[in-house]
């Protein structure tokens, strides 16, 4: 790792996949290096009622992809006149960073959402948009690794958005307190076909 | 409206940032590469591609179940090594226009022009997209495998293997094969290259995906071949009884998700920005 630049500021979002649910899950903390300088970030973004995006990575083109797809999705909406599917989006994440092959942004985004007939949807991509489709957990952000091991233990197939809730927040709060440049609180999004709960953890603060 | 929708081609516009960030001593954060093995054999009536579902970024595998046969047209497929976003955009992108070639002309692709189209896109970025491809497919002529290499050369063989596993598939294609093989005979062979890669090369791991095409059928067996499979895991998991967790606080937002509006996306969750 050292001086990559996808570690600069931190953090780190997980999603999960449970029975009719999904989660996204993601730290709080902003930082430059090893200098704590927030800790009330916002990485997970609303995209409709059953869609969501976290992305990790170099926060200014967080931010400026963030407002990109914002501008895009407005556009889509007006021109559409309904509401962009998981997939669809997830094509127009993949394509936008893919259009910068040889000059990228330095984010990894996370999809997470239900599909119209409410079964879960998640894609994780890396920097150049290659997409990473999978049943049950994506993970990105700087302890990856450390979600993965946490993940892969917890996680089980079919639980319930309070089951879904408890896993995930227990295998982020666990990976998270091994990575320094996460952490610093955390925020669990459970989206199922009824909305959107929201709920902030007490994480360690160090 | 150009800018900002994308009439296909690169952009540029964060190279001099980019750039900067290389000079200051930032490295340039590596992409996700297929360390992979896939290989491609003619058989009697067609052809059998087979690919492992390894995906790794440096060392950690990233997808332990990937899809590396890519869809090309019905009666063409193409496996994909490299990185990972160059494969699947590079064949997408043959795929999407030999669709087009095929609703203007109403006649089925031919494996020797998706070959075209894939050399030439690869040549004219000399390599720096870097996608090594297994293409195999049957048409009118009947059944066709070649290699398409980044730098845009291609073979054309009745057996070919990529990726960094190649070595070890080809070791077993090299001492097993013969010509006019039965459907069967070429399954098992390709599944032997594969299984071949995936225990002895590291950059390749997982499942055997194969996909077999004849003419005028095409069967994509993914996870022909299962032998890595989770072996140990708690019976009943870990369980976490609700209320594990400390909130701080919970809000709830109901789903607006049958009403049509513009939707102000910053309503609910505001940016540090300011």
């Amino acid at each position: 790792m050292g001086d990559s630049i996808l570690t600069y500021n931190g953090g780190c979002v997980l999603a999960m996949a449970g029975k009719n649910c999904v989660a996204i899950a993601a730290d709080r903390r902003f930082g430059v290096q090893q200098t704590t300088i927030g800790t009330d970030t916002t990485r997970i973004f609303k995209i409709n009622d059953r869609l969501m995006l976290g992305l990790t990575g170099l926060r200014t083109d967080v931010i400026t992809l963030y407002h990109r797809f914002v501008q895009r999705l407005n556009l889509y909406r007006l021109r559409e006149e309904r509401e962009i599917k998981p997939a669809s989006f997830s094509n127009m994440v993949a394509s936008t960073l893919y259009s910068r092959r040889f000059a990228p942004y330095f984010v990894e985004p996370v999809v997470a959402g239900l599909t119209e007939k409410g079964e879960p949807y998640l894609c994780a991509q890396d920097l150049l948009g290659a997409p990473l489709f999978a049943q049950d957990f994506v993970v990105s952000g700087t302890c990856a690794e450390s979600l993965y091991g946490t993940s892969e233990t917890f996680w089980k197939p079919d639980l319930s958005p309070a089951e879904l809730f408890e896993v995930t927040s227990q295998s982020l709060l666990a990976a998270v307190d091994r990575d320094c440049l996460s952490g610093w609180g955390a925020v669990v999004h459970i989206i199922t076909l009824d909305g959107i709960e929201t709920k902030f953890l007490k994480a360690r603060m160090d | 409206m150009s800018q900002l929708q994308g009439f296909g081609g690169f952009q540029f516009d964060l190279l001099e940032r980019n750039e900067k960030l290389k000079e200051k001593g930032y490295q340039v954060p590596t992409a996700r590469k297929t360390g992979t093995t896939i290989v491609g054999v003619v058989f009697q009536d067609g052809v059998v591609l087979g690919a492992d579902t390894r995906a790794t970024s440096d060392t950690t595998v990233f997808d332990k179940n990937c899809e590396k046969i890519h869809y090309i047209a019905p009666n063409i497929y193409c496996c994909g090594a490299g990185t990972a976003a160059d494969t699947e955009n590079t064949t997408a992108l043959i795929s999407s226009q030999l669709k087009l070639h095929r609703l203007n002309s109403g006649r089925e692709s031919r494996v020797t022009t998706a070959l075209t189209l894939l050399k030439r896109m690869l040549f004219r970025y000399q390599g720096y997209v870097s996608a090594a491809l297994v293409l195999g497919g049957v048409d009118f002529y009947g059944p066709h495998l070649y290699t398409v290499y980044p730098h845009g050369s291609t073979d054309r063989l009745p057996f070919v293997t990529m990726g960094s596993g190649s070595l070890a598939a080809m070791s077993v294609f090299e001492s097993k094969y013969k010509d006019d093989m039965s459907r069967a005979e070429a399954e098992q062979l390709v599944y032997e290259a594969i299984s071949a890669g995936i225990f002895n090369d590291l950059g390749s791991g997982g499942n055997v995906d194969l996909c077999v095409i004849t003419r005028g059928h095409t069967e994509y067996m993914r996870g022909y071949a299962k032998e890595n499979e989770r072996l140990f895991r708690k019976p009943q998991g870990y369980s976490f009884p609700v209320g594990t967790t400390s909130i701080l606080s919970s809000i709830f937002e109901k789903s607006l998700a049958h009403t049509p509006s513009v939707t102000d996306p910053e309503s609910s969750f505001s940016m540090a920005v300011d």
